[in-house]
């Protein structure tokens, strides 16, 4: 086989290989290399169960920044959102966790409130719901506690 | 009494055989780093392993997600959840099937064409040959192949895991009416950094067993037409079992 030819295939080889790879870390992997397009913002939660870092963070249904980190405080969890930069959100916005169907994955609502101050980075979400427990609502159905 | 012995001796030479397999794993790696280096060889050697196993990955990839779409949208839909299927094929692909199918090709391709021209070499003593001209066999023969299979099996799983993604798309999207944004949504909601790097992980470690055993059965073989042939169904035996033993126990530690 003549050397180039040779050459030739290896390279179509090694860039195929190396295109999918990237693809794979960067679209699927979201191994973000260029940080920036985002802000983060603060919301303590009573409960975050089922909640996962990387969860969608959705305004009316449109996704506008992830689940980045999620902590204990107080007893209370601690969820960091990483918000695009452009998304304004007011003193006033209540941040839910909600599900997607009954064995959906679970996502946070922001409405973004209008009046107050504009919230920047770092600052704290007041108004928060945690998600609801399904067992719970069942339970306390079953139980006639319901009002 | 006999038995007893017969014991001990099988345990003996077991244990020598594990010993001269690490052995020459040292030996192959500790050559790798040392002087002359022969690019040109590694550049053939990238082309066997990798570039001409590409089809058959391709092909194996292809059905593998289409099947894995098929079986995914039977079990999911009971639950009513055919949303997640994307997410399911995307996750069997880069956790495991994408690594260990890619491999096992690879072992069935590459892998039994080196033992079998390693043992050759071995059998007409060309390798007695070059260590007579002070070329050091396994540097010249054994070091440019685990080289590319470290190189070339990762670059195939990710090969692997793309065209299986999308065959498990053509199924679950254009044959059986998945909606493909859900297909999409899901399976970049749910694939993380860590599913993607346990993947590369794999492939790495399993490039290196596949060239290691094979390597080293061409290269210890017997002197004999029929022992050439029992090394290499040896070899891509152990390779293959090593395979999926070694996935266990990464997957046990990565998870």
């Amino acid at each position: 086989m003549q050397r180039g030819r040779l050459e030739l295939a290896v390279g179509v080889f090694v860039v195929l290989g190396i295109l999918s790879m990237g693809y794979l870390a960067l679209k699927l992997g979201k191994l973000e290399l260029v940080g920036g397009g985002y802000y983060d913002i603060h919301a303590e939660f009573s409960s975050a169960s089922g909640l996962k870092p990387g969860a969608p963070v959705e305004i009316a249904g449109v996704q506008v920044g992830r689940v980045k980190t999620i902590g204990l405080n107080d007893s209370q969890a601690s969820v960091t959102l990483a918000l695009q930069s452009g998304i304004e959100i007011y003193s006033d916005a209540i941040a839910s966790i909600k599900s997607r169907g009954i064995i959906g994955e679970k996502f946070m609502e922001l409405s973004p409130g209008g009046s107050g101050d504009l919230l920047r980075t770092g600052d704290t979400i007041l108004d928060t719901e945690a998600g609801i427990d399904l067992e719970q609502v069942i339970s306390q159905f079953i139980h006639g506690n319901v009002e | 009494m006999k038995v007893l012995i017969y014991i001990g001796s099988s345990t003996l030479s077991l244990l020598e055989e594990i010993g001269r397999m690490f052995l020459f794993l040292l030996q192959a790696i500790a050559w790798i780093f040392r002087p002359p280096f022969r690019p040109a060889r590694i550049l053939n050697q990238l082309y066997f392993i990798g570039f001409k196993t590409t089809f058959v990955v391709t092909l194996t990839a292809i059905f593998t997600g289409m099947v894995l779409a098929l079986q995914g949208y039977y079990s999911l839909r009971k639950f009513g959840a055919e949303g997640l299927l994307g997410s399911a094929v995307a996750l069997g692909m880069i956790r495991e099937l994408g690594p260990v199918l890619g491999s096992l090709m690879v072992t069935a391709r590459s892998g039994s064409a080196m033992t079998a021209e390693i043992g050759i070499m071995r059998i007409t003593e060309q390798i007695d040959a070059m260590e007579t001209m002070a070329v050091n066999p396994i540097q010249y023969l054994i070091a440019p192949k685990i080289v590319a299979g470290v190189m070339a099996v990762p670059l195939l799983v990710a090969i692997f895991d793309i065209v299986g993604i999308f065959g498990g798309y053509l199924v679950g999207v254009k044959l059986l009416g998945v909606s493909s944004g859900s297909f999409w949504s899901s399976i970049e909601s749910e694939v993380g950094w860590s599913d993607v790097y346990g993947g590369f992980l794999k492939s790495i470690s399993f490039g290196l067993i596949v060239t290691w055993v094979c390597c080293y059965k061409g290269f210890y073989t017997e002197m004999s037409a029929e022992g050439l042939g029992k090394a290499t169904t040896q070899g891509v035996v152990l390779s293959s079992v090593l395979i999926l033993v070694w996935d266990y126990f990464l997957t046990s530690v990565l998870l």
